[in-house]
C-alpha cells in the first residue's frame, strides 16, 4: 500500500463553507449506494441508530458469547477535540464517517488503507454558539443518504457534504443560536427528505421538527411543539390523543397568554420511522422555565411523543407523558419500534424509556397506551399512570406532591426526588434484542433536591429558575445497566456502576450486548445472563454509543470515548450528599479521579485474520 | 431594613468591561463590616459573607447559592467546584477581586483555539445574573475563602422585608 504524502487543500468558497482538506483518492471510487441499499447491507452502519426502528440490534454474529472475552483493540483514532463525545460513527462500504463535538469536524476514514483520512471538513461557526449549548458542545452523529453525509451543526445549521469529497452541497440554517437555538441531535434521512430538530429548552426556544429536501436543502415543513394548530401541524379532527381527536387549539389552551412562544419543548433526541405506516416518531423536551409555577397549565405539547406523516408533517397521534413538567424530565429519549407479542397477539409497539423513570409501551399505529412501568424502583415522583380509559385522568401520571416542585409554591426546597433532572435515562439509547425479546437500558440511578424560583426571560440567555442538588439513588451507586421487559415490568438482570451509565447500548445476533461506562470501560455482556465477558478501559469516559460493522470478513466493535456532556458537569467534581453529612464515599467520589478529557475512537475485533 | 433597588449601576459594569488584565488583584480581607438589604460588605465596600458560629449563612450568601445554581452551575459545576470544561471557581476566586469578577461576568471570556473551545458568555443583559451579582460574588467568596462547604447551606438568615418584591421588580416579572 502506498500512501501519497502530497495532501491537497481545497479552500471552500462561500461565507458558510468551512475548510475541506482532502487527500487524493487511493483507489478508483465506485458510485455511492442509495440509503436503502446501504442499510440493507448488514456489514454497514448506515443510520445513526443502525435502522429506522432504532433498535440498535445488529444481525452480525462473528463475535459471540463464547469468544467475546478474546476481543482486542484493532485500531484507534484521536478526534483532536477534548469535549464530550456522544453519538456514533457511520460505516458505508470501505469508509467510516464521524463527527466531533464543536467545532463539528467531520472525518472520512479509509478502512482499506490504514484508516487514513480521505477528507475532513470543519465548518466555520461563531464561537458564541458554545455557551448557548446547555450541557456541553456534544453532537450525536451524522446521517447518510444518496451519496451525501448530513451534518447537524452546533449552530442549528444542517449541511449536506459530498460523501466522496467532503465538499459542501447545501447548507440550511434552521433557527438562530442568538435566540438560544442549537443543534446536537443526529438527523435522519427518509427517501428524499432530511429530518432534524432543535436544542434550547434551557433558553426558551420553541421546539420544532423540520423536514428538508435532500436534493437542495430547502425547508419543506416545520412542525412546532407548541402554538396554534397551523404551527404545530395538527388537524383538530384527525390528530388523535389516547383515542380521541385533540380538537382545536389543543396547545394554546394549556398555556398562560403567549408563554408558548418561549415554551421550550425542544426536539434534540432520536428520530425513528415506520415505513409501513409511513410515520415519523420523536419526543419533545421540557417546557421552559424550570420554575413550574411561572407557567401554569399542562404546557402541551412539551414532554410528548409525536407520530407525524413525514410527507406533510401533520400529526397522526400524540401522547403527553409529563403534563406541566415540574422536574425537567424531557421526553426526547428514543422511540424503539418493536413488534411484540402481548397476550398472544402481535402488536406493532413503540417502546420508550422516558427521563421520568417510566417505560411506555404504545401501539405505534394508533397511539393507544398498552403498558407503563417504572424501570427503576427508586422512582418516587409518581405512583404510576392511570390506565383506565374511562377515567378523566386516563393516561396521566399520579403525582406525589411532596416530590413535585411547585406544588407548595416557589422558594421551597423539594427534597429526595427520584429520578434527578437528568432522568432515570437521558439520551443514551437503549437497544432491543429480538432474540431475547428484552430491552437493554443504560440508566442513571440518581436523585435530587429541587428548589424553584422566579426568573426573567431574555432572548439568547438561559431561562432556568431552579437550584438542583443531585446525589446517588438508594444503594449509593449511580449506574444501573438493565435487561428489561417493558410489557411485564420485569428486570431480568442488572449491573451496577459507581457512575451513571451514559453510553448507548448495542445488541448483536452473537448474543452479546455492548455498552460503555463513564469511567471509560467498553463492556461486552452476555445478553441472557448479564455476565461480563470483556471489560476494557479506553482513554476517557464513554458517553458515546457502541456500534458494529463488518469489513474484510471481520466484525468490528467501535465506540467514542471523551467524557463530558451533562454527566461531565455534575460528576467531574463529584456529587455531595445533602443528607448524609461528611464522609461520603463511593458514588460521591469525583469522576475526575478516574478519567480525563480526550476524544478517541477505539475499535475492537477478535484476534487473527 | 427594606430593600429598594437591586441592580448594580450599569455604568459601573460598563466602565469595568475593558482592561480586565489591569485589574487583577486578590480580594482583600473578607470581614463583614456593614449590612444593607441582606447583603454584607467588607471595608472596601465589596460584597462578602457573614457565617455565624452555628454555620448559618447570611441572606445574601444564601441567595447567591441559589442564583449561582441557576446561571453558573451548567458550566462551573455544583458548588462552584468546576466541570469538565470550566474552571473551579473556589480556586479562581482566591485571586480575583470584586471589580475583576464583575468584569469577567459582564464581559464574558473566550479562549478558542485549536486545542480548546472555552467560552463564557457576557451576562451584562441577563437580569437573572445582574440582579444578584453581589450575592453570587458573596457566595463564591465564601466558598473560596470563607470555609463554606459544598451543598445547600443548611441554615440561613431570614429574607429582609421587601426582598421578593424588589427581586421581581428588578427581574421585570409579576408573580
Ligand atoms: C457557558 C459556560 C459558562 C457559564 C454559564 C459561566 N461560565 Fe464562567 N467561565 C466559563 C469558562 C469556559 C471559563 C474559563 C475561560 C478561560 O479559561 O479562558 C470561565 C471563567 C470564569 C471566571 C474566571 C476564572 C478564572 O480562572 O479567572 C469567573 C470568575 C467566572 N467564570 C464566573 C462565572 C459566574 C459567576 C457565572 C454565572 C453567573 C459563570 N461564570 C457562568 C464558562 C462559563
Amino acid at each position: 500500500m502506498r500512501l501519497r504524502e502530497s495532501w491537497v487543500a481545497f479552500a471552500a468558497l462561500g461565507a458558510l463553507a468551512g475548510a475541506v482538506i482532502a487527500a487524493p483518492a487511493a483507489s478508483a471510487q465506485t458510485a455511492m449506494p442509495s440509503l436503502s441499499q446501504a442499510a440493507a447491507n448488514t456489514s454497514n452502519w448506515a443510520m445513526p441508530a443502525l435502522n429506522y426502528s432504532v433498535t440498535r440490534y445488529s444481525p452480525l454474529d462473528q463475535i459471540n458469547a463464547s469468544n467475546a472475552g478474546q476481543l482486542q483493540v484493532a485500531w484507534t483514532f484521536s478526534t483532536g477535540v477534548l469535549r464530550g463525545h456522544e453519538g456514533q460513527p457511520l460505516v458505508i462500504g470501505n469508509t467510516m464517517y464521524l463527527v466531533t463535538p464543536f467545532p463539528n469536524t467531520v472525518f472520512a476514514l479509509d478502512l482499506n488503507n490504514d484508516e487514513r483520512i480521505i477528507w475532513q471538513y470543519t465548518p466555520t461557526q461563531n464561537p458564541e454558539v458554545i455557551p448557548v449549548m446547555c450541557c456541553d458542545t456534544v453532537n450525536r452523529g451524522l446521517a447518510y443518504g444518496e451519496g451525501k453525509i448530513i451534518l447537524h451543526q452546533a449552530d442549528n445549521t444542517v449541511v449536506a457534504l459530498d460523501a466522496e469529497t467532503g465538499k459542501v452541497d447545501w447548507s440550511t440554517p434552521l433557527a438562530s443560536y442568538k435566540e438560544g437555538a442549537t443543534g446536537t441531535g443526529a438527523p435522519l434521512v427518509i427517501g428524499d427528505k432530511v429530518f432534524a430538530g432543535v436544542s434550547g429548552g434551557e433558553f426558551g426556544v420553541q421546539g420544532f421538527m423540520a423536514a428538508l429536501s435532500l436534493a437542495d436543502g430547502h425547508i419543506l415543513w416545520k412542525a412546532y411543539s407548541e402554538g396554534p394548530d397551523n404551527q404545530i401541524l395538527f388537524d383538530p379532527n384527525t390528530t388523535m390523543s389516547l383515542g380521541k381527536p385533540v380538537g382545536a387549539d389543543s396547545s394554546l389552551k394549556t398555556w398562560k397568554g403567549d408563554q408558548w412562544k418561549i415554551g421550550g419543548g425542544d426536539t434534540w433526541g432520536w428520530i425513528s420511522y415506520d415505513p409501513k405506516l409511513n410515520l415519523l416518531y420523536y419526543g419533545s423536551g421540557n417546557p421552559s422555565t424550570w420554575n413550574p409555577t411561572q407557567r401554569p397549565g399542562d404546557n402541551k405539547w412539551s414532554m410528548t411523543i409525536f407520530a407525524r406523516d413525514p410527507d406533510t408533517g401533520v400529526a397522526k397521534w400524540v401522547y403527553q407523558m409529563t403534563p406541566h413538567d415540574q422536574w425537567d424530565y424531557d421526553g426526547i429519549n428514543e422511540m424503539i419500534l418493536a413488534d411484540l407479542t402481548i397476550n398472544g397477539q402481535q402488536v406493532p409497539a413503540l417502546v420508550h424509556f422516558d427521563r421520568n423513570g417510566l417505560a411506555y409501551v404504545l401501539n405505534r399505529a394508533t397511539g393507544a397506551l398498552i403498558a407503563v412501568h417504572k424501570y427503576d424502583p427508586a422512582v418516587n415522583w409518581t405512583t404510576g399512570v392511570d390506565m383506565n380509559p374511562s377515567s378523566p385522568n386516563y393516561g396521566r401520571p399520579a403525582v406525589v406532591a411532596q416530590y413535585a416542585p411547585g406544588s407548595h409554591g416557589v422558594n421551597v426546597n423539594y427534597q429526595g426526588i427520584c429520578p434527578a433532572a437528568l432522568g432515570s435515562k437521558d439520551e443514551q439509547p437503549a437497544s432491543f434484542d429480538p432474540q431475547t425479546g428484552l430491552f437493554y437500558v443504560p440508566t442513571n440511578h440518581v436523585c435530587m433536591d429541587y428548589e424553584p424560583y422566579p426568573v426573567a426571560y431574555t432572548a439568547g440567555q438561559p431561562y432556568v429558575g431552579a437550584t438542583l442538588s443531585m446525589f446517588p439513588g438508594p444503594g449509593g451507586y449511580m449506574g444501573r445497566f438493565i435487561a428489561f421487559d417493558p410489557v411485564t415490568g420485569n428486570t431480568t438482570w442488572q449491573i451496577h456502576d459507581q457512575f451513571s451509565d451514559w453510553g448507548g447500548a448495542l445488541t448483536t445476533a452473537g448474543g452479546v450486548v455492548f455498552y460503555g461506562t463513564l469511567k471509560g470501560y467498553l463492556r461486552a455482556v452476555d445478553a441472557k445472563t448479564g455476565k461480563i465477558l470483556y471489560n476494557f478501559k479506553t482513554p476517557s469516559g464513554i458517553i458515546g454509543n457502541v456500534m458494529t460493522y463488518m469489513h474484510g470478513g471481520k466484525q468490528y466493535i467501535a465506540v467514542l470515548s471523551g467524557v463530558g456532556g451533562w454527566a461531565g458537569i455534575g460528576l467531574a467534581a463529584g456529587l455531595t450528599d445533602p443528607h448524609a453529612g461528611l464522609g461520603a464515599v463511593g458514588g460521591y467520589a469525583a469522576l475526575k479521579n478516574y478519567t480525563a478529557l480526550g476524544g478517541q475512537l477505539t475499535v475492537f475485533a477478535l484476534p487473527g485474520s | 431594613m427594606t430593600v429598594t433597588s437591586r441592580l448594580v449601576p450599569i455604568a459601573f459594569v460598563v466602565a469595568l468591561g475593558c482592561g480586565v488584565a489591569a485589574l487583577a488583584a486578590a480580594p482583600g480581607n473578607p470581614t463583614p463590616v456593614k449590612e444593607s438589604g441582606g447583603i454584607w460588605t467588607d471595608k472596601d465596600g465589596a460584597p462578602t459573607f457573614a457565617i455565624a458560629k452555628d454555620g448559618s449563612v447570611d441572606w445574601g450568601t444564601f441567595v447567591g447559592f441559589l442564583r449561582y445554581n441557576d446561571a453558573c452551575l451548567r458550566c462551573h459545576g455544583p458548588d462552584g467546584a468546576g466541570s469538565s470544561y470550566a474552571p473551579d471557581l473556589t480556586q479562581a476566586l482566591k485571586g480575583i477581586d470584586y471589580a475583576q469578577f464583575i468584569a469577567f461576568v459582564a464581559g464574558g471570556i473566550q479562549a478558542v483555539n485549536t486545542a480548546q473551545q472555552l467560552v463564557m458568555p457576557s451576562f451584562a443583559t441577563d437580569k437573572n445574573v445582574m440582579c444578584f451579582i453581589q450575592e453570587i460574588y458573596a457566595y463564591l467568596r465564601a466558598r473560596a475563602t470563607g470555609g463554606l462547604g459544598r451543598g445547600r447551606p443548611s441554615q440561613h438568615a431570614p429574607a429582609p422585608k421587601g426582598f421578593d418584591e424588589a427581586s421581581y421588580k428588578c427581574l421585570g416579572i409579576q408573580m
